[in-house]
């Protein structure tokens, strides 16, 4: 009933009736197609650049970036972290196929379970799916092994993220998601849920200023992978470069 | 929620008298400014953005119907569901209704606009549910019993040692020597308040930033958690969103997203910006069942095919209010209902009418910074105009008013007649004034005189006269 009169309201004030089948077609195809608007330049580098441009902006939003050579080197990363900053060595982990393969044994130490979270749990350690460099935002689609609760419930979220799945602008993140991923109960590709985080949690509702740790996150630490030969730092001397400035004028629709 | 618009120039009056606001503003004023400024000068694209966008929105308000069909169906196919409701009181019936077959006792609010509009709390409240707002700005307020004043930055009218006293006045069951040394004490003390309710909700309600149709998603940006706590832990998950809020895809509601957060805090992205599809997949550990979207009309359908249309294109950034003179001094509660500012100045009068409201779109100087800082371009003080041209066609314009628009209008029109009257204006005020600098009090412009002083004319002429003889001496 209110459909019906919200919908009737809209095509009176658009002076027609419900749209002709060819253009209603044509709208589809645009749904289909989702055509790309202008991407900043910003992110348009080559890998190395590109993976520093992320780190760098993960700093810049008040979070804080180790990177390893490998996924073996986790363990002895996520135990140093927690000694640093005074954190028992509990955490609740994503229970992911990929953090499960880790040698955790390496650090008898470290004691975690692979769950949800709950209120009382301190510490996360949360499967990253991409990185984002234009902003220095992590990608979290939901799934049983990515739980939501990891994001917001701990003090502390700890993201183990491979340096091969950073990209340069969120565009890029998406099309990940809809090659890789298969929603079986809408047939679509979106999960449930889809968090973009960018630093900690915070609030600047008290007279206008940044303060971190509002209801999430205080800390946000991100062990940072380096299982792409092609991403990693080069020395000075080695730079090439950048294919396009930041700065400089962007290709629309890439 | 109760219109006090009709008493804007008392309610100015007062916040113009009271320190305790005056300081909260001054301290509030630069500190959105700067960081827009900075972010936007960060990012070279950023005016042809803004063009996208604007072109984004007034497509998808091209198509509306279409889009938000097309919502619907994927919302359905992800385990949603999406009630359409015309007005208040079919939204207000829509959420109580879904809150009592959820038998909740507690519900937990994320920030949004369009909750207040509805007046949600109160009638939530009235049926014995306990609403819960989190993000921490509403928490005070609702404490407080208030309304925000800002669309971004609810407690934006407060200072530091409100928060204080007010805590401390109602938390009672804490330490009455606790130290509040910094911010984050306050903070951390409202954390610690929000975790149980957080944990012990029902139901969770948030507005939407964006519905996006290609997927069925409704999207939320907030910095704190709080929204992203509200809407994954209670077993229901109600978004309320009106119905211009829809985007076509997720490569639409990323370039708007890239104006959004830029514009409101100066941030280049909000903290969490999240994507809500469905209710919880089979093998999910966490998430809601339930999951409702409650699609909102209330008066902005109206909109559509007028002088007022382009309005719809508003991603609610807030820099019009934070650039805007008037607002900078009266603060947000002066404008009288859900809405302050200049986006409020046009959009209040399209909700609840021009009749109640008409003072609010004449409370600008057409300086025209809010036009220049909209990410979708919004010809803000234009339709302000439309306001005031609606106001005077509708005979709403008070006497003395209307009696000299129709004498200026007369003279405007006949520009020997105008030249003549402005030259024998000037001549008398020059002849009057001289020797003095200025006027303090004129006869028949009290009203102008009272806030301000009016110079002297210099001797030379009118401006007409001045330009007419300064053009012969060039071509001369």
């Amino acid at each position: 009933m209110s459909k019906d009169a919200i919908l009737g309201a809209i095509r009176r004030g658009l002076k027609r009736g419900p749209l002709p089948a060819d253009q209603a077609a044509m709208l589809q195809g645009r749904l289909a197609t989702h055509p790309r608007h202008l991407i900043p330049a910003r992110s348009r580098l080559p890998r190395p650049q590109q993976v520093a441009l992320f780190v760098r902006n993960v700093e810049k939003e008040f979070g804080t970036v180790e990177r390893v050579p490998d996924l073996a080197a986790v363990p002895a990363a996520v135990a140093d972290y927690l000694a640093a900053q005074n954190l028992p060595s509990r955490f609740v982990m994503a229970p992911h196929a990929e953090l499960a393969g880790i040698p955790w044994k390496d650090r008898p130490l470290l004691e975690f379970e692979a769950r949800r979270a709950e209120g009382s749990d301190q510490v996360s350690l949360q499967h990253g799916y991409a990185g984002i460099a234009e902003t220095g935002t992590l990608m979290f689609p939901s799934e049983a092994g990515r739980p939501v609760t990891l994001n917001l419930l701990p003090e502390t979220e700890i993201v183990v993220l491979r340096a091969s799945r950073i990209r340069g602008a969120y565009e890029e993140a998406w099309d990940l998601l809809r090659a890789e991923s298969q929603d079986t109960r809408s047939g679509g590709f979106m999960p449930r849920n889809v968090m973009l985080v960018t630093g900690p949690s915070r609030s600047a509702d008290i007279e206008q200023t940044l303060e971190l740790g509002a209801h999430g996150p205080r800390r946000l630490h991100v062990v940072l992978v380096d299982d792409d030969p092609a991403a990693l730092p080069m020395a000075d001397a080695d730079v090439a470069p950048p294919v396009s400035v930041p700065g400089g004028p962007a290709a629309p629709g890439d | 929620m109760h219109v006090t618009s009709p008493a804007f120039k008392e309610n100015a009056a007062r916040a113009l008298a009271n320190p305790g606001l005056q300081k909260a503003l001054g301290t509030a004023k630069g500190a959105f400014l700067a960081r827009r400024a900075a972010a936007v000068a960060a990012l070279p694209e950023f005016e042809r953005l803004r063009e996208i966008g604007r072109d984004i929105k007034n497509h998808t308000l091209a198509n509306l119907d279409f889009y938000l069909e097309a919502y619907e169906a994927k919302v359905k196919a992800a385990g949603g569901q999406v009630h359409w409701c015309s007005t208040a009181d079919d939204a207000r019936a829509t959420v109580l209704a879904i809150c009592r077959r959820a038998g909740a006792r507690t519900v937990t609010k994320g920030k949004s606009m369009i909750s207040e509009e509805l007046g949600i709390n109160q009638h939530l409240e009235a049926h014995g549910i306990r609403p819960v707002e989190t993000d921490l700005g509403e928490y005070i307020l609702q404490l407080r019993q208030e309304a925000p004043s800002h669309i971004i930055a609810p407690a934006f009218h407060l200072n530091r040692e409100d928060w204080e006293a007010d805590f401390r006045r109602l938390h009672t069951d804490l330490p009455a020597d606790r130290v509040f040394a910094e911010r984050r004490d306050i903070m951390t003390e409202a954390r610690g308040k929000l975790r149980g309710s957080f944990l012990a909700a029902d139901v969770g309600i948030t507005g939407a930033n964006f519905l996006i149709a290609e997927t069925g998603s409704s999207v939320i940006v907030t910095n704190e958690g709080n929204g992203d706590l509200t809407q994954t832990l209670p077993r229901v998950h109600i978004a309320l969103a009106s119905i211009e809020k829809v985007v076509p895809t997720l490569e639409d509601a990323t370039s708007l997203l890239r104006l959004l957060a830029r514009s409101a805090t100066g941030q280049d992205f909000s903290v969490y910006t999240t994507f809500s599809t469905g209710a919880r997949r089979e093998a999910d550990l966490d998430g809601p069942e339930e999951y409702h979207v409650v699609l909102i009309d209330n008066g902005r359908s109206n909109m559509i095919g007028t002088d007022f249309q382009e309005m719809l294109r508003c991603i609610r950034c807030a820099a019009c209010m934070n650039h805007c003179p008037v607002y900078g001094v009266v603060g947000g509660h002066a404008y009288g209902w859900v809405y302050p500012g200049p986006m409020g100045s046009v959009l209040t009068p399209s909700l609840v009418g021009i009749e109640k409201t008409a003072l609010l779109p004449n409370a600008s100087t057409f300086c025209g910074r809010c036009e220049s800082v909209c990410p979708m371009k919004i010809p803000l003080p234009k339709m302000m105009r439309h306001w005031r041209e609606r106001e005077f066609e509708r005979h709403l314009t008070p006497a003395g008013i209307r009696g000299n628009l129709g004498a200026w209008a007369f003279l405007a029109r006949r520009p020997g007649l105008y030249r003549l009257a402005t030259r024998a204006a000037i001549g008398a005020l020059g002849l009057l004034g001289r020797g003095k600098g200025a006027f303090r009090s004129l006869p028949l412009a009290g009203g102008w005189t009272g806030g301000r002083d009016l110079p002297v004319p210099e001797p030379g002429g009118t401006f007409m006269a001045r330009h007419a003889k300064t053009r012969r001496q060039r071509h001369a």
